[in-house]
C-alpha cells in the first residue's frame, strides 16, 4: 500500500488520485527512472531472483533438449489428446500478450494518459509473452527441424503451405504480432535510450545505448517524426491485439471437435487475453513499483483502472462461458450437449468449477472500491486469473479432446514431469527476461513522462 | 569382465597366458596380439567360424570390453547383472550369428558376384508367392507367403486349402514375426555351451546305438499333437526300431475332451468335421469354433455364408451360444447364454433328455426355458442343425452332442465323421502322467522333447522341473540325457542336456495334416536364418536313415503314396497348389455305441462356489506366441486388453468380491486400467494376478487365461502376465471349484493396457444393429436416427466435390459378419510395417494399429427399442459399475480403419498439406511432408490416426529389416500415419491395369485386411463400377456410415448387424 493515498471513498478523490505523484520535475522523472538502469547498485534480491528464474530458464532448455532428442512422446499427450501443455501455454502466453500492445496502442490512441507509466513494461512483457509463446508451436510439431513448412518459402518442389488450415493462419498472426510489437516497443524506447546514452556512466554503456538510440538528438523534426511514426505503429499494432487472439482461436473454432467449433471463441478468446494481459500486467507492476519505489510513478490510479479493465473483461468472459453453455443446450446438438453434461459431470469437472471460481467468482470482488485499492489483494487477485485463464485453455483444449465423437477412442491425460518442466520452464524464461529488462532498460517510459510532469503541471 | 571371462569356454582359458592376472587389473592396458593364441583357436574351432577380428578370436579382454561397450542394446541388462554361464553364451552366440547374418547366410559364401543370368522367374521388386501350411494344434492352415527376393515378409492364406480358403487368423499372420524373432535359439547347445549339429548327431547316434542293444528301453519322447505325416512315420520307425521306446504327447491348451468323448460316443477316436453352411440352426456349447480349434478359419467362412444378406427377404442362420465365458463366437450369437462351465454340462444332458435320448440334466428355470425354446427351433428344422462342444468341456458333453448330433440327423449334412487328422490320437493327460510316474521310477534314461514346454505348461502337480532337475536325494538326474528341440532356449530348456534350435516352419520342409485330413506340403521360403533344425532332423537321427533330409523325407512319402504316374509333375503340382490332392479323408460311418442314460450323475456345482477355468489366450495361445510382440500387443477380442492377461471375473461376482477397476488419467480409458490385485489359492497352489471384470461372464466364473507368466520367453515375452498353469493341477485341468474365500484382495492394484474400456455408444450413430425381422419390416432401419445435412450447405462449393471420375476406392464392413477374431488387424501391422510400441505405450494410449476394432455393449438387439440398461445416460459405459445388464449384454464388434472421408476434417487443418486428397478419393499421408502437428488426429472424428510419438520402429535389429514390406515405408519419429487402404496394392494393381490399358478389374486389389479376413467381412472396390462388390453392397439399404450428421462422408461404410433372435425366446 503506498503511503499518501487516502482510501476515502468518496468520487472526488477517485477523480483527483493522480497518475503521477506530486512534485516531479523532469530532472527527477529523468534521475528517478533512469537510476535503476545507471546508477543504483544491482541489489541481492535482483541476483536471487535472476539466479531463480534462470534456473528454471535452464530446466526449459533441458526439457526442450530431452524433447528434441526423444520426440514429443516425453509428454503426456497421445491418442486422442494429441494436444496438451504445449498449446495450452501457447495460448495462454499468447493471451498475456495482448496487455501490452492494448496498453501501448489502444490506450494511446484513446489518449488514456494513465497509460503512460505502465506501457513501456507491459510491452516489454508482450515481447516477452510472445517469446515463450513462440516457443510452443516449434516444440511441440512431431519434426521441429521440418518446422519451416509452415512458411511460404519458394520450395524447389513447388510446395506451399495448405493456406485453408487455422496454423498456417497461426504462423502469420502470430509472427506479424511479435514483429510489431518489437518495432512498436524499440521505437518507443528511442527518445530514453538516447537519454541513457546521455547520463551513462561508463564507456560501454555509452556506446551500447548510443548505437541503440540510433543517433536520436531530441531535435524538433526527430521528435515530429518519432511522433508519426508511434502513431502509424499503434494505428497499425490496434487491430493486431483484436485479431492474433481471433485467429489463434480459429485453431479451435475451426476444428470439429465438440468444444472446439464455436462461433463465439474469436471475441471470447480477445476478451480473455485482455483479461489474462491485465493480470499480468497487474502480477509485475506491484512487486515493481514495490522494489524500485516507483509508487509515485505507477499509482493507485493506475492498479484502480487496471483491476476495471479485468473486471470488465472478465465479465466478458463470463458472457462467453454462459453463452457457450447456452448455444450447447439451443443448439440441441448431441455431441455439444454431451459436452456440457461432461464439463459439468465428467472425469475432470473439478477443473470446470476452478476455472469459474478463478474468472468469474473471485474477480466479482473487484466491484469494491477498497480491495481494488488493497495492493496485496490486487496482486493475489491477478494471480487467481492468471490461475484461472490457464485453467480456461486446459479445459479447452485437453478436455474437449478426452471424450469426442467415438467413445472407444476416449481417454485421459495427465502431464509429465517433461510437461510440467517445459511449462515452469518458460515462466523462468519470462521472468528471467523481465529482470534483465528491468536493469538494462527504463521500465518507465522517461519521454513520456516527462510529457505528464509538463502536462500535469500545466492542470 | 573377469566374471564373464571366468565363464567363457574352458579351451579360451588354457590358450592364454595368465588371464587372470591380466583381467584383475582395472582398466586393461593395450597387449601384443597373442598369435599362438589365435592359431589355437583357430585350429580348435570345427565348422564354419565367423569373427569380426583377430582379437575377438583370440579372446582378447580389450576387445570382449569394446563388443560390451559396442553393443549393449543387444545385451539389455544382463551385462550389467550378474550374468550366468548360459545367459552370457546365449548372447555370445546371438552375436555369432547375427555376424552370419550380414549375407543372409543364403548364397554360398564363395560367389559374391550378383546375377549374372536373371533366376527363372525373380523379377526384382515384385514379390513371388509360394504356398506352403503352417502346422498348428491338429490342424494346418494352408498358406501363400509372400518373398521379396528371398526373404518371406507377409503370409496369406491359400484359397485352395480347404483350412483357409484364403483367409487366415491373427496365429497365423503373426508367425511371420516369430520367423525374425531375434531371440530365437540359434545353435545346438549342450548343457549351454555351443555346440555344432555334427556333434549332436554322434551324440545322437550314440544314444541310438546304446538303445539299439536294449531295444529302446527307457527311451521316451514327448511331442504335441503331431498332424505331419513324415513325422508320424518317423516316430513310428522309432518306435519299431526300439519296440520298447514309447511316445508321449502333450498338448496344453487342447482338451482330452474332444478325443475322448469320441471315443466314449464311437468306440475309437474319430475327427468331426463341420459344415456350418447347411446348418439352419445352431447350437454351441462352449464351444468357440469361430476364433480357435481345428478348421476355425474354414468354420468362420461356412458359418457367416449364411449370415450374408442381400436384401431384406434372405434368410439366415441362428446360433445359440451357451457358454461360461464370452467368447468370439458367443459375441455373433443371437442367443447367448451364461452357464457355468458344469452346468453346461448339466446343460448338454437335458438337452439330450428333452430330445428323448434318456438320461437327465439339473439347470436352473431360466436356463431351463431357454432350453425348451432352443429344443424347438432344433427340432423344427430336421436335419439341418448343429450342435457342438467345446475344446474344453468334458467327454461326456462331447459324447452327449454326438448323441444329439446322430438324433437330430446332422451326420453327413452338417457334419461328417472321418479318421483321426492327428497321428496318433491319445489321452494327453494320461500320457503326460504316464511319463511322469516313469521318471519318477526311474524308468527313462533318455527323454526327447519336441516342440512343446512341459517345464512351463504341465499340470503344477507333476512338477516338470523336479523329473529335470538335478535331484538332491538321488544324488543325480532322473533322466541321463534330455534332448529337447524349441524355438527358443526356454523353461524347459533350462534343465536339458542338449538343445537343438527348431527351425520355424518357413525354414525347413516337413508335410502337415489339415483338420480334414487334406496334406500339405510345408514348403520353406527361405534357408534357416540360424543353425536351426527341424523336428525330422531330430528324430532321422535316431532312425536308421539319419541323414535323410525333410525334403526327401517328404518326397518319398509322396512317391509312395503315388507310385504311378509322373512324380516330379506330380511335386511340382502340389508344391504349386499348397496341397496333395484327394488327400482329405473321407466321410466315414461312425456307428454310435452311446446311450445317454448310462452316464454317471455328473458333479452338480454349487452355487456358492467359484468355477475357476483354464482357457487359451486369445492372443499368445498357450504361451508358445509370448514373444511375438504382434501377438501380445493385439487387443483380445473381448476384453481388449494387451500385454496381459488378467482373472477374468464376471461383473455380478466382481461385486461381491469388491474387486474393482479405476481409471488414471495416464492414458485412462484408452490406455490404462488400474485393477484390484487377488490372490488365488486352489488346487494346492497360488497365484497373483490382476482381476478383470468382464460383462457377459456367468455368475461365480473366474477364467485365467494361459500362456502368460513366461520366465524365459524372450525380451518380449519375459515375465508378462501371471502365470495360470502353476495353479492348473492334473485333476482340475480346464476347470476347479473352490469356495469363494480362495481369492482375496491383496490391496495393490496393477496397471492393465486396455486399448478400449468405454463400452457404450452414448447413443451415437456408430454401430448400428437390428434384428431380422426388424429388417424385414423396415429394411431402411440403419438410417433411422440418421441425420444428413444438405451438401449446399458448404462453403467450399465445387472445391470440395471432387469428381473421381476413374477410380472411386471404398470399402464396405458388414457388421453381420464380423466378431472381432483380430486376424485383420495383425495383417494390417504385417502388411504395413506397423510398429509395436509396448506396453507403457500403450498404456499412455499410442497404440499403432491403422485397424481398430471397437467393442460394444447394448442390452437390446432391436436398434429401434430403448437401449436397456446400457443405453446412454443410464451407464457409465465403465464395467466396474454393476448394473444387471451386464450379466449378458449383447456384444458387437466393428473394424475401424481410416473412414477416407470425401469431405475428411484432417486435410483442411493439416498446416502443410502432408494429408491431402487423391484423384481416386484416398486421404494420402505423406509422410516426408508431415511435421506433426497433430491436429489432423485432433480432428479426426473417428481416431483413426496413429501418431509417432517416439521413435517406435527398430531401425537396428537386423532381423526386422529383413522382414519389412518393402513396399510400405517405415515411419520415423513424430509422423503421423493411417490406414492408406492399403495405398501399395492399389498402386500395383493399378500400374498393372495401366499397361494392358484396361480398368482395375474387381478383386485385382484385396487389402490386407480383407485378404485375411475369414469372414469375408470386408470388400474393398471401386464404387464407381456398379458391378464391383463393394458399390453393391454400397446400394444395399444396410450401409450406412459412422456419424453422418458430421458431413465427412466417409468412403469405408459399414452394413448393419442384424441379428436372428427367436422370437419366443425374444418375447420372454
Amino acid at each position: 500500500m503506498s503511503a499518501g493515498q487516502p482510501p476515502i471513498d468518496s468520487p472526488e478523490i477517485r477523480r483527483l488520485t493522480p497518475v503521477l505523484g506530486p512534485g516531479h520535475t523532469f530532472g527527477s522523472v529523468t534521475d528517478k527512472i533512469s537510476s535503476i538502469v545507471l546508477t543504483r547498485p544491482t541489489s541481492y534480491g535482483w541476483y536471487a531472483g535472476f539466479a531463480l528464474s534462470f534456473g528454471f530458464t535452464g530446466l526449459m532448455t533441458i526439457a526442450i533438449g530431452w524433447l528434441f532428442i526423444k520426440g514429443v512422446g516425453i509428454w503426456g499427450i497421445n491418442i486422442p489428446i494429441g494436444w496438451g501443455f504445449a498449446i495450452v501455454n501457447f495460448v495462454w502466453w499468447i493471451g498475456i500478450g495482448h496487455a501490452g500492445t492494448l496498453i501501448s496502442a489502444i490506450l494511446f490512441l484513446l489518449n488514456q494518459k494513465w497509460r503512460t507509466s505502465i506501457n513501456r513494461f507491459a510491452e516489454a512483457m508482450t515481447l516477452f509473452a510472445v517469446a515463450c509463446a513462440g516457443i510452443f508451436p516449434l516444440i511441440h510439431t512431431g519434426r521441429p527441424w521440418m518446422a519451416f513448412y509452415m512458411f511460404p518459402y519458394p520450395s524447389t518442389m513447388g510446395l506451399w503451405p495448405q493456406f485453408r488450415s487455422p496454423l498456417i493462419w497461426d504462423v502469420f498472426a502470430v509472427s506479424t504480432y511479435g514483429t510489431v510489437s518489437l518495432l512498436f516497443w524499440f521505437v518507443g524506447l528511442i527518445p530514453d535510450l538516447a537519454t541513457l546514452r546521455d547520463h551513462a556512466t561508463s564507456k560501454a554503456k555509452q556506446i551500447i545505448y548510443g548505437m541503440l538510440a540510433l543517433g536520436w538528438r531530441g531535435s524538433v523534426r526527430h521528435w515530429h517524426r518519432y511522433q508519426s511514426a508511434y502513431l502509424l505503429l499503434a494505428g497499425l499494432a490496434t487491430p493486431l491485439v483484436l485479431s492474433v487472439h481471433t485467429v489463434v482461436s480459429f485453431d479451435f473454432a475451426i476444428a470439429i471437435v465438440p468444444g472446439w467449433h464455436t462461433t463465439i471463441f474469436p471475441p471470447y478468446f480477445v476478451a480473455g487475453a485482455i483479461y489474462s494481459g491485465f493480470a499480468m500486467v497487474l502480477s509485475i507492476a506491484i512487486p515493481l513499483r514495490k522494489a524500485y519505489g516507483l509508487e509515485d510513478f505507477i499509482t493507485m490510479r493506475h492498479l484502480d483502472n487496471m483491476a476495471k479493465v479485468m473486471l470488465a473483461t472478465g465479465l466478458i468472459v463470463a458472457y462467453g462461458y454462459f453463452f457457450e453453455f447456452f448455444l450447447s443446450l439451443y443448439s440441441g446438438n448431441k455431441f455439444d450437449l454431451f459436452l456440457v453434461q461432461q464439463r459439468l459431470h465428467g472425469p475432470y469437472s473439478h477443473f470446470y468449477f476452478a476455472l469459474i471460481l478463478c474468472n468469474i467468482l473471485l474477480p466479482q470482488t473487484l466491484w469494491s472500491y477498497k480491495l481494488r485499492h488493497n495492493v496485496a489483494f490486487l496482486f493475489i487477485m491477478s494471480l487467481i486469473v492468471n490461475t484461472g485463464m490457464w485453467l480456461e485453455r486446459f479445459v479447452i483444449v485437453v478436455i474437449s479432446l478426452t471424450r469426442d465423437f467415438t467413445p472407444s477412442a476416449w481417454g485421459r491425460y495427465q502431464p509429465t514431469f517433461w510437461d510440467w518442466a517445459t511449462f515452469t520452464g518458460t515462466i523462468g524464461f519470462f521472468v528471467m527476461l523481465l529482470f534483465l529488462f528491468v536493469r538494462v532498460l527504463p521500465a518507465i517510459s522517461i519521454a513520456e513522462m516527462r510529457e505528464l510532469v509538463a502536462e500535469t503541471s500545466e492542470e | 569382465m573377469k566374471r564373464m571371462s571366468d565363464q567363457a569356454p574352458a579351451k579360451h582359458k588354457e590358450d592364454r597366458p595368465a588371464p587372470d592376472d591380466h583381467l584383475d587389473q582395472a582398466s586393461p592396458t593395450h597387449r601384443p596380439l597373442d598369435l599362438p593364441a589365435v592359431r589355437a583357436q583357430l585350429q580348435s574351432k570345427a565348422g564354419k567360424q565367423y569373427w569380426r577380428t583377430l582379437e575377438e578370436l583370440a579372446g582378447d579382454p580389450n576387445f570382449e570390453e569394446l563388443l560390451h561397450r559396442e553393443f549393449p542394446r543387444q545385451a539389455p541388462s544382463e551385462w550389467d547383472d550378474a550374468v550366468d554361464r548360459r545367459d552370457f553364451l546365449r548372447l555370445m552366440a546371438a552375436s555369432l550369428a547375427l555376424a552370419g547374418l550380414s549375407g543372409c547366410g543364403r548364397a554360398p559364401e564363395q560367389y559374391i558376384v550378383p546375377y549374372v543370368k536373371q533366376p527363372d522367374g525373380v523379377v526384382p521388386g515384385n514379390p513371388q508367392f509360394y504356398a506352403t501350411a503352417m502346422p498348428f494344434g491338429a490342424d494346418a492352415i494352408g498358406l501363400l507367403v509372400e518373398s521379396h527376393e528371398g526373404r518371406p515378409t507377409k503370409v496369406e492364406g491359400n484359397p485352395d486349402h480347404p483350412s483357409s480358403l484364403g483367409s487366415t487368423n491373427a496365429f497365423a499372420q503373426a508367425s511371420i514375426l516369430s520367423l525374425y524373432d531375434p531371440d530365437r535359439a540359434q545353435t545346438v547347445t549342450k548343457a549351454g555351451e555351443i555346440q555344432t549339429w555334427s556333434q549332436f548327431l554322434d551324440a545322437a547316434q550314440a544314444l541310438a546305438a546304446t538303445f539299439r542293444s536294449t531295444r529302446g528301453e527307457g527311451l521316451r519322447i514327448l511331442t504335441g499333437i503331431i498332424n505331419s505325416p513324415i513325422l508320424a512315420a518317423d516316430l513310428q520307425t522309432i518306435l519299431t526300431l526300439y519296440p520298447s521306446a514309447k511316445w508321449h504327447q502333450w498338448e496344453p491348451a487342447v482338451g482330452d475332451g474332444t478325443r475322448e468323448g469320441a471315443k466314449l460316443a464311437f468306440g475309437s477316436y474319430v475327427n468331426t468335421v463341420y459344415r456350418p453352411e447347411n446348418a439352419d440352426v445352431i447350437l454351441s456349447l462352449d464351444s468357440d469354433f469361430l476364433a480357435s480349434g481345428p478348421g476355425n478359419v474354414r468354420y468362420m467362412r461356412d458359418f457367416y455364408k449364411r449370415r450374408k444378406l442381400n436384401g431384406p427377404g434372405d434368410a439366415m442362420n441362428r446360433l445359440y451360444v451357451v457358454e461360461p465365458t464370452p467368447s468370439v463366437t458367443g459375441s455373433s450369437a443371437d442367443h447367448r447364454l451364461p452357464l457355468r462351465s458344469a452346468d453346461v454340462e448339466q446343460f448338454a444332458r437335458a438337452l439330450a433328455a428333452k430330445l428323448g435320448l434318456g438320461g437327465s440334466g439339473k439347470l436352473a428355470p431360466d436356463a431351463d426355458k431357454w432350453l425348451d425354446a432352443v429344443v424347438k427351433d432344433l427340432k423344427k428344422y430336421p436335419r439341418r442343425t448343429l450342435v457342438l462342444a467345446g475344446e474344453q468341456q468334458s467327454a461326456e458333453v462331447h459324447a452327449l452332442v454326438h448323441a444329439v448330433n446322430n438324433a437330430l440327423g446332422n451326420v453327413g449334412i452338417t457334419l461328417y465323421y472321418t479318421e483321426p487328422a492327428e497321428a496318433h490320437p491319445v489321452n494327453h493327460l494320461d500320457s503326460l502322467r504316464e511319463l511322469c510316474v516313469d521318471i519318477d521310477h526311474g524308468k527313462v534314461s533318455a527323454l526327447l522333447i519336441l516342440g512343446v514346454n512341459p517345464v512351463y505348461t504341465a499340470p503344477h502337480d507333476f512338477d516338470f522341473a523336479a523329473k529335470l532337475r538335478f535331484d538332491e536325494k538321488r544324488k543325480g538326474k532322473r533322466i541321463e540325457t534330455v534332448i529337447y528341440v524349441s524355438p527358443h532356449f526356454d523353461e524347459t530348456a533350462q534343465y536339458c542336456d542338449w538343445h537343438v534350435a527348431e527351425s520355424h516352419y518357413l525354414e525347413a520342409w516337413g508335410d502337415a495334416r489339415a483338420f480334414d485330413g487334406t496334406v500339405s506340403v510345408v514348403q520353406p521360403l527361405i534357408a534357416p536364418l540360424y543353425r536351426t533344425h527341424s523336428l525330422h532332423d531330430v528324430l532321422a537321427a535316431f532312425t536308421d536313415k539319419p541323414g535323410l533330409s525333410a525334403y526327401d523325407a517328404v518326397r518319398d512319402r509322396l512317391k509312395a503314396a503315388n507310385p504311378s504316374g509322373d512324380f516330379e509333375k506330380f511335386w511340382r503340382k502340389t508344391l504349386n497348389d499348397g496341397v496333395v490332392a484327394g488327400t482329405a479323408f473321407p466321410a466315414m460311418n461312425a456307428s454310435l455305441k452311446f446311450n445317454p442314460a448310462s452316464l454317471s450323475p455328473a458333479k452338480e456345482s454349487s452355487s456358492g462356489e467359484l468355477e475357476f477355468l483354464f482357457r487359451p489366450d486369445p492372443s499368445i495361445y498357450d504361451g508358445r506366441f509370448a514373444n511375438n510382440g504382434w501377438l501380445q500387443e493385439l487387443p483380445k477380442p473381448v476384453t481388449k486388453l494387451t500385454w496381459d492377461n488378467a482373472a477374468l471375473v464376471s461383473p455380478k461376482t466382481a461385486q461381491d468380491l469388491k474387486v474393482t477397476h479405476s481409471i488414471p488419467s495416464r492414458g485412462g480409458e484408452h490406455g490404462q486400467i488400474l485393477s484390484d490385485v487377488v490372490d488365488i489359492s486352489i488346487s494346492g497352489s497360488k497365484v497373483t494376478a490382476a482381476a478383470w471384470i468382464l460383462p457377459g461372464q456367468a455368475e461365480g466364473v473366474v477364467v485365467l487365461p494361459l500362456g502368460y507368466g513366461r520366465k524365459k520367453a524372450g525380451y518380449t515375452g519375459t515375465n508378462k502376465g501371471f502365470n495360470a498353469y502353476a495353479v492348473r493341477a492334473s485333476n482340475a485341468l480346464w476347470a476347479a471349484n473352490a469356495p469363494s474365500s480362495v481369492i482375496r484382495k491383496t490391496g495393490d492394484d496393477y496397471p492393465l493396457a486396455c486399448t478400449q474400456y468405454h463400452f457404450n455408444m452414448e447413443g451415437r450413430h456408430i454401430l448400428v444393429s437390428g434384428t431380422l425381422d426388424e429388417y424385414h419390416n423396415n429394411p431402411n432401419f440403419a438410417h433411422e436416427h440418421e441425420e444428413l445435412p444438405p451438401r449446399e450447405l458448404s462453403l467450399y462449393k465445387g472445391e470440395a466435390e471432387f469428381p473421381y471420375a476413374r477410380n472411386k476406392w471404398a470399402m464396405a464392413i458388414d457388421l453381420n459378419s464380423c466378431n472381432g477374431c483380430n486376424a485383420c488387424v495383425i495383417a494390417c501391422q504385417a502388411e504395413n510395417n506397423i510398429a509395436v510400441v509396448g506396453k507403457d505405450q500403450v498404456m499412455r494410449g499410442r497404440e499403432m494399429h491403422w485397424i481398430r476394432i471397437d467393442r460394444y455393449y447394448t442390452s437390446t438387439l432391436s436398434a429401434t427399442g430403448p437401449g436397456g440398461g446400457l443405453a446412454s445416460g443410464k451407464s457409465t459405459g465403465d464395467p466396474s459399475e454393476y448394473q444387471p445388464a451386464l450379466d449378458n449384454p449383447d456384444t458387437f464388434f466393428q473394424p475401424v480403419p481410416c473412414q477416407q472421408c470425401e469431405n475428411a476434417p484432417c486435410e483442411q487443418v493439416c498446416p502443410v498439406g502432408a494429408t491431402v486428397h487423391s484423384a481416386e478419393g484416398l486421404n494420402d499421408m505423406v509422410y516426408q511432408r508431415c511435421v506433426g502437428t497433430r491436429y489432423c488426429s485432433n480432428n479426426c472424428p473417428y481416431k483413426v490416426r496413429r501418431f509417432n510419438f517416439l521413435r517406435f520402429q527398430d531401425w537396428e535389429t537386423p532381423q526386422f529389416k529383413l522382414m519389412r514390406n518393402p513396399e510400405v515405408t517405415v515411419r520415423s519419429r513424430g509422423v503421423m500415419e493411417k490406414c492408406s487402404y492399403c495405398v501399395q496394392r492399389i498402386d500395383k494393381a493399378r500400374i498393372d491395369a495401366d499397361k494392358k490399358d484396361q480398368p482395375v478389374p474387381d478383386g485385382a486389389i484385396i487389402t490386407a485386411c480383407e485378404q485375411a479376413c475369414p469372414s469375408q467381412a470386408i470388400v474393398f472396390g471401386n464404387a464407381n463400377d456398379p458391378n464391383s462388390r463393394v458399390a453393391k453392397l454400397r446400394t444395399q439399404q444396410r450401409n450406412y456410415q459412422i456419424m453422418p450428421e458430421l458431413n465427412s462422408r466417409p468412403r469405408t461404410t459399414y452394413l448393419a448387424a442384424v441379428r436372428n433372435p427367436n422370437p419366443e425366446l425374444e418375447n420372454a
